[in-house]
């Protein structure tokens, strides 16, 4: 079973970190990421939410940052594949300990191509 | 069960806080001193309870109100007023609390912020000042962090810090809720203060020095402003001229700590993920349509991030952005580094007509006499660029700029192939 692993974290802290404690933060997760080599899929940091733009289909109407104005943002995701719930559980718990705030929401998925057609395993 | 934060988490968090709640705090005391003590004070409240009773909610909230109610204290006990309110009972996690921080904090917080960085560009204080308290005020650095960025001492820094706040006081702080003219003109000022800030860790050679880092505090900043007022297309261009040049940080020196000009960097050392970020700013901030100074200085950046090579830049892109800089900053060093990108579009004669008129208010710049006397070597113009050359190396301030003139003074000395 794919999950997204959606990391949500208050950005003005995040974005404060010095060089030195985000790449502490970074080589903690690949620890995580190496114990768990087979389950982890493609990882994905997004930039500050300064860079989003927000389309509201209700308005019709673009604006600058990001969808959700709240205290914690989505920073990024990790897409594992697991046995069951509680081995991404499990990976969650030690993810959560190499990246300290915030929390983490843990979303089964389903992959397909444009055409519709699905991914293999997916 | 409580989730106990390591102390690095709380420093951390109260890093964040730090602008919302002591702009909220200014707010509510009009007093830049007290706001500040008022915020040490509940930081050390944070310090002690944060572990034991896990972390608040929304830690600018908590400071916010707790520095408000010790404070008050303190200030009623000075004025010998006995009686305390219940309001001064703190605790960490009433929500009661929270409501009242959060109509304490509430709608206003983007003018807070903005009022405080607005306090630290007071036009009388020259810019090494408006920085230093920038980074006191803003970003909380100590007095000895900001004397070794300074290159002085403690003493001398705390003075500077003190008379500058010394001269706000005098003048007093504007707390009207700003109207939109005026917001615009002090997102104007701010800009130019963030910018001061990214410059003096800019202009260090060692890009890993205490003082370089002020690179990091200038986007820092400037990203914390965009979140505030998100569709500002000149904040967005100001970030992304600061993240171009800063994604050059590994290539601008070499190992002796001289400067390496842009055309001869190693330009598999600038950051590709601080360029990528650049160019979306550049796309959301031309979306608004209302170019400025920031965003036109970004997009001539950009055009030398996209190219590969040296050879390849788009300078017919770049002369184009510089004629419009020109019509937003007239100045004379816009008009130099306009004839740069027209000497490789349309030749050295055209842009040395272009340095003509310059060079009365440039006479004592060294890139005016640099550039002129590269111009007239490659118009054959022998004399008159050695002597060019030569004047060019008398206003070197590096040796690094000296060398590279001495490198086209040998050229012209050397026999023909």
């Amino acid at each position: 079973m794919r999950y997204a692993l959606l990391c949500y974290n208050d950005e003005s802290m995040t974005s404060a970190w010095s060089k030195e404690e985000d790449e502490a933060v970074m080589t903690c997760l690949r620890a995580v990421h190496g114990r768990y080599e087979q389950q982890f899929g493609p990882v994905v940091r997004l930039m500050p939410t300064t860079a989003a733009t927000t389309y509201r289909k209700s308005e019709k109407m673009f604006t600058d940052g990001p969808y959700a104005e709240t205290k914690e943002q989505l920073l990024g995701f990790h897409i594992i594949d697991v046995e069951n719930l509680e081995q991404a559980l499990e990976i969650v718990r030690e993810l959560s300990d190499a990246n300290p705030g915030g929390a983490y929401e843990i979303r089964p998925l389903m992959l397909f191509y444009p055409n519709g057609s699905a991914v293999k395993d997916g | 069960m409580v989730d106990v934060p390591d102390p690095g988490w709380i420093a951390a968090r109260l890093a964040a806080a730090r602008p919302r709640a002591v702009a909220a705090l200014l707010r509510y005391f009009r007093d830049l001193d007290l706001a500040e003590e008022a915020f040490q004070e509940a930081c050390l409240r944070a310090l002690a309870k944060w572990p034991e009773n896990g972390p608040p909610r929304d830690p600018a909230a908590w400071l916010i109100m707790v520095g408000r109610n010790v404070t008050l204290d303190h200030v009623r006990r000075q004025s010998r007023l006995t009686e305390l309110p219940e309001e001064g009972v703190i605790s960490a996690d009433g929500d009661v609390e929270d409501d009242l921080a959060e109509r304490l904090d509430g709608s206003h917080y983007r003018d807070d912020i903005l009022r405080l960085f607005f306090t630290c560009c007071h036009p009388d204080l020259p810019a090494t000042q408006q920085v230093a308290l920038a980074l006191r005020v803003v970003s909380g650095l100590t007095i000895a962090q900001i004397a070794r960025t300074f290159l002085v001492n403690d003493r001398a820094m705390e003075q500077r810090i003190v008379r500058a706040k010394a001269r706000i006081a005098q003048t007093g702080i504007a707390f009207e809720a700003p109207g939109p003219v005026e917001r615009a003109e002090r997102l104007a000022a701010v800009s130019t203060m963030i910018y001061l800030v990214f410059n003096e860790g800019y202009s260090d050679a060692s890009p890993d020095s205490e003082r370089a880092s002020l690179c990091d505090e200038g986007i820092r900043l400037a990203r914390l402003l965009l979140r505030l007022f998100p569709s500002e297309p000149e904040m967005m261009g100001l970030l992304a001229l600061m993240l171009l040049s800063h994604s050059r940080k590994r290539a601008r020196f070499d190992s002796d700590g001289s400067l390496v000009l842009l055309e001869k960097q190693d330009r598999s050392l600038w950051s590709q993920a601080l360029i990528r970020e650049a160019l979306a700013m550049i796309d959301k901030a031309m979306l608004h349509r209302r170019p400025g100074r920031y965003q036109i200085q970004a997009a001539i950046q950009a055009l030398h991030a996209r190219a590969q090579r040296a050879e390849d830049t788009d300078w017919a892109g770049i002369d184009q952005l510089y004629a419009a800089l020109e019509r937003h900053d007239g100045s004379p060093v816009v008009k130099l580094n306009r004839a740069v990108a027209v000497s490789k579009v349309r030749g050295a004669g055209d842009a040395l007509e272009m340095l003509e008129p310059l060079s009365e208010p440039l006479a004592g710049y060294f890139y005016f006499h640099g550039l002129r006397g590269a111009l007239l070597q490659q118009l054959g113009r022998k004399q008159e660029a050695r002597d060019a050359l030569k004047r060019a190396i008398g206003l070197a301030a590096t040796p690094a700029e000296a060398a590279h003139i001495r490198e086209h003074l040998d050229q012209l000395e050397a026999p023909r192939r």
